[in-house]
């Protein structure tokens, strides 16, 4: 294990504190299902498991393709459908 | 530096600035077109990199993992929202696991396990397995296949202890002896027990400080994918994705007046209630419609505190109406939040926001509060807890010292509610039997609708 992978988790982790201490708590909702899309990105890790020659690795891949997919497009899908939602309206 | 590792470095940033857009609802909408193509592009990177040999498993996964999240994103109602999140948190675990559990098997096979890859590897399926069924727990909870009161049995935190310490036992063994399979498959069967233990005695109004947490261990199985993998999007992602649940944690805690260290092991109780002190009756004032009608009209400015209960009852758009009728009459109308109303972070600024409410007008506690005493008439819709001054004056009351939305302190309270059952935590409510507070009992849509109905009428 690199010690540049332990530098990129604590800056990372303190980018992610400083960010998302200012999101409003109105969108506390479409935060958690982003962060969830956002964090489907082990998709990547599952598609080289699941494009290996090893069959374990196919088989395990591919469950865990699946699964990260439906985070991915599922949580950017409804994170877009809450987000429209929030509108502001027009005092009559 | 490889063309992937540029591709995966722009989706890092694009993922961090899609975060900062929900800062405000006007740039939340854009931030997420970046984050989504952040995404499209650590995928397309990944597949041309040339480390894909075999495409059929990759295509029939994504086609299948589409159609499911597309139809989950379509046809979930918005009500469903917390349990939705609950099953992807497992989703996503489940996806981190399994990716680890290969790595072993492969790394094993070359006989590479180093004692660091192994302490990546075991912290991932650790934390992965016990967010896989704590997750699935809370999805059945929320959705009440099981029952959303606490499970509990004599002993049960020291069992709950026993078996984490026994896990962390085999998880530090792992690293110096990486290949005792046995022992690796064991940690996760462990973990995978300690999930559905955690949770089991967890009650639904506990459930945001849960759902935030198990986001947290969600974010931290995918970072310690990263490390495991050696990639390095996969632990700037998951490191934004554990941040997020771990702030929402602390949120979610300071708003139920729970310590830090109580979040931090998960260990989230409910208050044991005695209830032969519910069974105190105490006079009440009891409004009809026509009452609650008269008052408010007399009113310049309302605001409106939902909870749970109005989520249950799909009050939300009859909410809504009403407060556009008000509106008519020259009334200022505002919705009052508290973090914890619902059973997520946010639930009831979505419930709203469905309904069409303008996003300024949902407030939040600490903006309302100083202003309390100048609001003519407070409708409590379905929520208890979180308006109950007990927190503020009763040091015996088990929520004592919850910042609580002071409803109290408005010159006319309407509280919506279908009977004098205490809330979730079973604690009395002293505000029910206050000289302002006006009770309207049945069910919230249907009082709401013909609370509606009777201002139409004129």
């Amino acid at each position: 294990m690199q010690i540049e992978l332990v530098y990129i988790l604590i800056l990372a982790g303190f980018v992610g504190f400083e960010i998302i201490r200012k999101v409003t708590p109105t969108l506390h909702t479409p935060l958690m299902s982003a962060t969830n899309a956002i964090s489907g990105i082990s998709l990547v890790g599952s598609l080289v498991a699941a494009g290996s020659d090893h069959q374990l690795g196919q088989i395990l891949g591919f469950i865990a393709v699946t699964a990260a997919t439906i985070n991915v497009v599922g949580g950017f899908m409804i994170t877009e459908r809450m987000l429209k939602m929030f509108k502001k309206k027009e005092k009559k | 530096m490889s063309a992937t590792e540029i591709v995966y470095l722009i989706s890092s940033v694009l993922f961090i600035l899609g975060l900062k857009g929900l800062s405000h609802p006007e740039s939340a909408r854009r931030g997420m077109h970046l984050a989504e193509a952040g995404m499209v592009l650590a995928i397309v990177g990944t597949l041309v990199s040339g480390k894909i040999v075999t495409w059929e498993w990759i295509i029939t996964g994504i086609i299948i993992g589409s159609a499911i999240g597309a139809a989950m994103a379509i046809f979930m109602p918005m009500t469903a929202m917390p349990q939705r999140v609950a099953l992807s948190h497992a989703f996503g675990a489940l996806a981190a696991v399994l990716v680890g559990v290969n790595e072993y098997v492969e790394k094993s096979n070359l006989n590479e396990l180093t004692n660091g890859l192994m302490g990546a590897l075991g912290f991932e399926v650790l934390f992965g397995a016990l967010t896989i069924t704590g997750s699935l727990m809370a999805f059945g909870k929320l959705s009440e296949m099981i029952t959303g009161s606490p499970i509990t049995y004599k002993g049960q935190n020291a069992v709950n202890i026993l078996l984490f310490i026994a896990a962390m036992g085999m998880f530090v063994y792992l690293i110096f002896f990486p290949y005792n399979t046995i022992i690796f498959y064991s940690m996760i069967a462990l973990s995978l027990l300690i999930g559905i233990f955690i949770v089991m005695p967890i009650g639904g109004a506990d459930m945001p400080v849960v759902i935030s947490l198990l986001n947290s261990y969600a974010g931290l199985a995918a970072a310690a994918t990263g490390f495991a993998i050696n990639n390095k999007v996969l632990i700037i992602a998951g490191a934004l994705d554990g941040a997020s649940g771990f702030i929402l944690s602390i949120i979610m805690s300071k708003a139920m007046n729970r310590s830090f260290a109580n979040v931090l092991f998960g260990a989230v109780g409910s208050a044991q209630v005695d209830s032969s002190k519910l069974a105190e009756s105490r006079p009440i004032t009891r409004f009809g419609i026509e009452d609650t009608k008269f008052v408010l009209e007399q009113a310049e400015r309302v605001v409106i505190v939902p909870g749970y209960g109005m989520a249950v009852a799909q009050a939300q758009h009859t909410v809504r109406e009403l407060s556009d009728e008000l509106e008519k009459q020259g009334i200022k109308v505002e919705y009052a939040i508290h973090p914890v109303a619902g059973r997520m972070p946010g639930h009831m600024n979505v419930l709203l926001a469905e309904a069409n409410v303008s996003y300024d007008q949902l407030l939040e506690m600490e903006t309302i509060n100083p202003t309390m005493d100048t609001v003519d008439v407070c409708i409590v819709i379905g929520a208890n807890d979180v308006v109950n001054p007990a927190a503020r004056t009763d040091k015996s009351s088990p929520i004592y010292g919850m910042p609580i939305i002071d409803v109290d302190k408005a010159k006319t309270v309407i509280v919506m509610k279908r009977s004098m059952a205490a809330g979730f935590a079973g604690i009395e409510n002293p505000l029910f039997y206050q000289p302002n507070t006006k009770m309207l009992f049945g069910d919230a849509k249907k009082v709401m609708q013909e609370l509606v109905s009777e201002f139409k009428k004129v």
